[in-house]
């Protein structure tokens, strides 16, 4: 313990000096923070005024800082909570409708005993290396943007933080049950649209 | 007991999010041995789920060479707000 509180003292004194180094923030961390908001939120003036946010509440608890981090995981992990409110806040602006939770999208991919009227179409080997190209990204940004916020909501949380769904159902306010219906509805909508949007013009099988 | 693909759709999602009880997930894995359209559309969303995660780990390299930046508005913006204090 005592060793613990003079690692402590000792980092405060000497390492947090040398980081933290505000002048240097926006140059350095700006457009990072900024992607790391925009893939979460998809939205340009609430990803913009989610850095100046973070940069402000940075500034002014400073004296949390250990040094323990890097300075840009530092920041993140402050964005990280504000992006959780901003989530928290967009859920309680529009909650859960009825329209959430049903079954349908366009075109419904099944008939009225539940076969495949048209099956997902052949992607044509493994898309692995595709997120590289730029033009995924756009694509993938525009697919998730076409969901309903709670939909999109729930696959970012779900499959870009990486949360578990208990997490999420509180973040959103909604039922487990709920929430994997959701979570269907997203993965079926956003499959279809990457088939569409993406998959279908480069592997060339676009009829 | 018979599942059709609507049903297995929706278990699909569901056994990315936890563990199916046994029963359900028998009913698939069976359905998914015999449906071509089902088994391609499991694949898809497990290599959506891959592609996401290659995005973000790729995303958040600093000095990433693609993706959005902030524009020259808002870095001003910001970078006043921060001398201000």
């Amino acid at each position: 313990m005592i060793v613990f509180t003079r690692r402590t003292w000792h980092k405060n004194v000497v390492i947090k000096p040398a980081e933290l180094d505000p002048s240097e923030w926006v140059e350095r961390y700006g457009d990072y923070l900024f992607r790391y908001a925009m893939l979460r939120l998809r939205d340009r003036s609430a990803s913009e005024d989610l850095v100046q946010e973070t940069f402000l509440a940075a500034l002014k608890d400073r004296g949390s800082f250990s040094g323990g981090s890097s300075e840009a995981t530092w920041l993140v992990g402050i964005l990280k909570h504000k992006i959780a409110d901003h989530y928290r806040h967009q859920a309680r602006e529009a909650p859960l409708e009825d329209g959430d939770l049903r079954e349908q999208s366009d075109p419904y991919p099944f008939d009225g005993l539940g076969h495949w009227v048209s099956g997902p179409a052949d992607w044509g080997g493994n898309p692995a290396d595709r997120y590289r190209e730029k033009k995924f990204l756009d694509q993938f940004t525009k697919c998730l943007s076409g969901l309903s916020p709670n939909h999109a909501n729930a696959f970012t949380l779900r499959e870009i933080e990486g949360e578990d769904t208990r997490t999420i159902c509180k973040v959103l306010n909604v039922s487990e049950t709920n929430l994997w219906v959701i979570l269907h509805r997203a993965r079926m909508q956003l499959r279809q649209c990457l088939e569409t949007r993406w998959f279908n013009r480069n592997t060339g099988k676009g009829s | 007991m018979m599942l059709t693909c609507k049903d297995v759709t929706r278990l699909i999602s569901e056994s990315m999010d936890r563990s199916l009880p046994l029963r359900k997930r028998i009913g698939m894995r069976v359905h998914l041995l015999i449906c071509k359209f089902c088994a391609r559309y499991e694949r898809q969303l497990l290599q959506i789920r891959d592609l996401v995660r290659q995005l973000v780990a790729a995303e958040e390299s600093p000095g990433d060479p693609y993706g959005e930046t902030l524009s020259e508005e808002a870095r001003e913006r910001i970078g006043k707000s921060l001398q201000q204090r």
